[in-house]
């Protein structure tokens, strides 16, 4: 019987073998063959809220260099840290620049003696959205979200978020908090963002983790925004690529509310230093939450494409540098900008990135 | 005729040998699988169990404040999701092997069979999507009315994603399996059983309470251990319905609820880095050993009822 | 009879101890109309937002089940009472679960059928952006990936069964039953951990990605239930068959090979088939062991390779700011997974049927 069984089985792995033996139909039909030399695979695991616009560069970079395959994996900042520094993964994304432990550790991937470099290369507004009905044009400052968000502030119709919103139809019900469950760059600079803006009522440390035990907590980008648009009266901070469909309130910076715009994001980030002490070409960025420039939205968070200077396998280097190179020009950004939402790079930071990548070997 | 059989009873034996050699050596592969699992486990977990205040995730003391919230979640949200389940689960199998016409019993155990493969993600999407929105209403009104019930406690969360509706997520998730596995053993009772009691004057309930559970009851144990097992290590369904919080408590309706192990794991492990990873790892560790405390509590229960039973 | 009685026929009927034909029906009708009223009722009155069907079928359905044994209880008396009871409540149980299978169902196949295209199935999703891409290569991974792995758990988990059945005696099959059990409590993020870990040590390759990583964590979690299903269905072959066999000397192995297994066919191959439901959705550890790649893998043994859980996942997870081309893609990947396993069980059930011995029943 037992025979009959394995027979089966293989019966039907044969079957299923040949009926799927044909290649997928779009990777069989290839555009005009440009010469490209380039050819191997490059392996990236990282952050999620990359995703999208890693999808959009791999698929431009593939087109052109039809002998390539770029995975990127789309686990999260801190598995893609792991990975690299571990040696499983031959790039990372990450929310975060190498801490620097992290640094001193040294990456598997990287040739012996030298050591990774963080290069910025996504940049995305967070958006405080919200699901109340007839309220358009929420307004806030820093410190009524930071009470807002800490459970300071309970209620819609509360007279500090009637001041802020003169004529504005609040609604007399209790404001539904939803942040994330999961460990996130998002909440990172969230937090940040108000650790730098309202410290005297965001008086938690500066996490991954949300600190605060108030309302709903749920997984990830896609989990908040459902979570959002499925129940009334509640409010949320947000990747801006994840907040179609739903109300983003108004940020107070300096004395005039802004709305969110990629524009804005990417000026705070043009405007900002790169963070003091690190290895030369490593262009991990202290953002400047605390400006007041005209339309700056400095509640933003800032992606890493994390690589080594030097690649133990030489074939990688040079895949990983003609990547590098693809992702931070101005075609790519723009592409993200249109399919991801991002805000891309100023020229002047992409000029920078330009010149680290150059040293990649 | 001596020459001749001499041979024949050596390769009977032969056969034997093998046969059964070969059926120790399968046990013994979970076993060394079952080890090695453990060594992994207890290897990777040392590092956290050991760990120095303040290096811990949640900014806890030690490993066993860190675990304890979910190992509480975990079997509270287990324990509620079988209590929803067996009865239902028993009904069903009930109604398939005993009550609905055959035809039409057929088809409904090839489509209850069928919902043990929709992959846990769909559960997920289909808890916050349809679920949650659904039972939100009756939370909020079941806290107005009954909030003085200890359970109900107010206030009601605000989209629904509670450790009830997880708890009935999970549900809806080991029935497909409970179902499966006590209609199979429905199934298997003697006809002759049957046929005796109805025979006797029984009506088809007395019929089944004296004929069939006595015959099915450590299936059924084994059943509920089944759905047990897959809704203490459900992962994927839970951490993207429940809405978490670091706390120990009763509440079903409120959005602070106790997290379970596997649905932790699976939200902090992306991002986890040092230390982190090893205290995700022990938590591992513990949702094993939870799983073993409670499997030995079964073992116990199906065999003092053996005892009892009219089966074997 | 019926003739004689005709004329008094519900005096008749009553005082024969029985209730009217056709009443359980009449009272259903009588319970759900009653709380169809009430649940109008609420609405009128603006108590609850619409007609709410669900709470009108579910406390009509509870009322009938008291009504009816109430009604039993004074008409036939308590036997007959508690037989209606439970027979209702068993159709209440059955009601109330389907309800929820129902509606999930539903949704997948409402939501599935959007992408349930030619492209969808003969496409990967190398270089697409947003929308259209298939899942062919999350498709071929998933079939091959549970192909091995059920080839991998079957033989180790049916062996076993017959040991702890037909060997098994003292400490070694007690172990063996207990540990089973355990086992079936190994988180399945664990079990790719574990499979991670041992290919690491085995190979000395941090970056080692691969189908038969895949199919080995999942054998893990497959065996476990391959051992306790297929225990139950082997315990209940009755002794009398195999006394019978050994009886006629026929040796131990072929009674076991020739007459236990054969007789238990049907319900071993629905343990392997709920076997292969359970591990064939799972997510967690075949997005750290079998990686992620947008592109066609054929080769279990080596590379990333795509299965349709985490392509579901990812397509729900990552979803660009087109969502609705990301769910689609997620949905009808659920529904193929669902409609693999449908194919499987009507292989198995046709394979159990022609080789079973033939019932009575």
């Amino acid at each position: 019987m037992k025979l009959e069984r394995y027979a089966m089985s293989l019966v039907l792995l044969t079957v299923s073998a040949l009926t799927l033996s044909a290649c997928a139909a779009n990777e069989m039909r290839q555009g005009p063959q440009r010469a490209s030399a380039l050819s191997g695979t490059l392996n990236g695991i990282g952050s999620s809220a990359q995703g999208p616009a890693q999808t959009t560069w791999i698929a431009g970079f593939q087109t052109a260099h039809a002998k390539v395959t770029i995975n990127y994996d789309p686990q999260g900042s801190g598995a893609g840290r792991k990975s690299f520094l571990g040696g499983s993964a031959d790039f990372a994304g990450s929310d975060a620049a190498l801490s620097d432990t992290e640094l001193a550790s040294g990456s598997k991937t990287c040739a012996p003696g030298t050591g990774p470099i963080d290069l910025p290369n996504y940049i995305s507004p967070i958006a405080i959205a919200y699901n109340v009905d007839g309220l358009k044009d929420l307004r806030l400052d820093a410190k009524t979200i930071a009470e807002i968000f800490t459970g300071a502030l309970t209620s819609w119709n509360d007279p500090a978020l009637a001041r802020l919103n003169p004529g504005a139809q609040l609604p007399d019900a209790a404001i539904h908090v939803v942040h994330r469950s999961d460990d996130s760059g998002t909440t990172q600079n969230f937090s940040e963002y108000l650790k730098a803006a309202a410290p005297e009522v965001w008086d938690a440390a500066v996490s991954q983790t949300y600190p605060y035990q108030i309302g709903d907590a749920a997984k990830g980008t896609s989990g908040v925004a459902d979570a959002v648009k499925n129940a009334k009266n509640t409010i949320t901070y947000i990747d801006d690529s994840g907040a179609s469909g739903l109300g983003k309130a108004q940020l107070k910076v300096g004395d005039e509310f802004v709305r969110i715009s990629a524009e804005g994001a990417a000026e705070v980030v043009a405007a900002s230093p790169t963070a003091a002490g690190r290895a030369e070409n490593d262009l991990a960025i202290a953002i400047d939450r605390t400006t007041t420039a005209k339309n700056a939205w400095p509640l933003v968070l800032v992606s890493y494409f994390i690589t080594c200077v030097q690649y133990q396998d030489p074939a990688k280097g040079v895949l990983a540098k003609a990547y590098a190179g693809y992702i931070t020009g101005d075609k790519a950004q723009q592409d993200a900008a249109t399919s991801a939402g991002s805000a891309p790079l100023s020229p002047a930071l992409r000029a920078k990135v330009a010149a680290a990548v150059a040293t990649i070997k | 005729m001596t020459t001749e059989t001499a041979p024949a009873r050596r390769t009977i034996r032969i056969g034997d040998r093998v046969f059964s050699g070969s059926t120790v050596v399968a046990g013994c592969l979970i076993l060394l699988v079952l080890a090695a699992v453990a060594v992994f486990l207890i290897l990777q977990s040392i590092p956290a169990l050991v760990a120095k205040p303040g290096t811990l995730p949640n900014s806890a003391e030690n490993f066993w404040v860190y675990v304890w919230p979910l190992v509480f979640g975990t079997i509270w949200a287990a324990a509620i999701a079988l209590v929803i389940a067996t009865p239902l689960s028993l009904g069903i199998a009930l109604f398939i092997s005993h009550y609905a016409p055959r035809r039409l019993a057929q088809t409904l155990g090839y489509l209850i069979d069928l919902l043990a493969a929709v992959p846990s993600v769909v559960f997920g999407l289909w808890g916050i999507n349809a679920l949650a929105p659904f039972v939100q209403p009756f939370y909020a009104w079941l806290t107005e009315n009954f909030g003085w019930f200890p359970l109900f406690a107010p206030p009601a969360s605000g989209t629904g994603r509670t450790i009830l509706t997880v708890a009935i997520v999970l549900a809806v998730m080991i029935l497909p399996i409970m179902t499966a596995i006590c209609r199979e053993v429905f199934l298997q009772t003697p006809r002759l059983h049957e046929e005796a009691a109805l025979a006797l004057g029984a009506t088809r309930w007395e019929m089944i309470r004296i004929a069939v559970l006595p015959f099915a009851r450590a299936g059924i144990v084994s059943a509920m251990m089944l759905g047990l097992g897959r809704a203490l290590g459900e992962t994927m369904a839970v951490a993207m319905v429940l809405s978490p919080a670091v706390v120990v408590n009763f509440f079903l309706l409120t959005s602070l609820n106790p997290n379970t192990i596997a649905s932790n794991i699976a939200l902090q492990f992306p991002e986890a880095t040092g230390i982190g990873v090893n205290a995700l790892i022990a938590s591992g560790l513990m949702l094993f050993v939870v799983t073993l405390i409670v499997n030995s509590i079964a073992r116990l229960i199906v065999r003092r009822r053996r005892a009892f039973s009219g089966a074997n | 009879m019926t003739t004689m009685t005709m004329p008094g026929r519900a005096r008749n009927s009553f005082t024969a101890g029985r209730l009217p034909r056709g009443s359980a029906w009449m009272i259903l009708a009588a319970s759900w109309a009653v709380f169809a009223a009430v649940f109008a009722m609420l609405a009128l009155s603006g108590a609850t937002d619409g007609f709410n069907i669900v709470g009108a079928v579910f406390f009509g359905t509870i009322l009938f089940d008291l009504t009816l044994f109430g009604l039993s209880f004074v008409v036939e008396g308590s036997r007959k009472a508690r037989d209606r009871l439970m027979t209702s409540l068993v159709a209440t149980a059955f009601i109330i679960a389907l309800l929820p299978l129902i509606s999930l169902s539903y949704t997948v196949l409402e939501r599935g059928l959007a992408r349930f295209d030619v492209v969808y199935f003969t496409e990967s999703m190398r270089n697409v952006i947003d929308s259209g891409g298939g899942a062919l290569h999350a498709i071929v991974g998933t079939l091959e990936i549970t192909a091995m792995a059920t080839l991998i758990s079957v033989p180790v988990g049916l062996l076993a069964s017959i040991y702890l059945v037909e060997y098994g005696r003292g400490h070694l099959a007690r172990g063996i039953t207990f540990f089973v059990d355990v086992m079936m409590g190994i988180p399945s993020i664990v079990a790719g951990l574990f499979t991670y870990a041992l290919f690491v040590m085995l190979t000395g390759d941090p970056g080692i990605r691969s189908g038969l990583m895949g199919s080995v964590a999942l054998s893990v979690l497959m065996i476990p239930v391959v051992v306790r299903s297929s225990e139950e269905i082997l315990r209940l072959v009755p002794n009398e068959l195999r006394e019978a066999s050994l009886a006629l000397g026929v040796p131990k192995w072929l009674t076991v090979l020739k007459i236990v297994l054969p007789t238990s066919l049907a319900g071993l191959t629905t343990g392997v088939m709920l076997a292969i439901a359970r591990v064939i959705g799972e997510t967690a550890p075949l997005l750290i062991v079998a990686g992620f790649t947008a592109s066609m893998n054929y080769n279990l043994f080596s590379d990333r390779m795509m299965s349709l859980p985490v392509f579901v996942y990812t397509q729900y997870a990552n979803q660009g700011p087109d969502a609705v081309a990301f769910l689609d893609r997620a949905w009808s990947g659920a529904l193929v997974l669902i409609i693999i396993v449908m194919l499987l069980n009507l292989i198995a059930r046709i394979v159990a049927r022609v080789f079973a011995p033939k019932f009575s029943r």
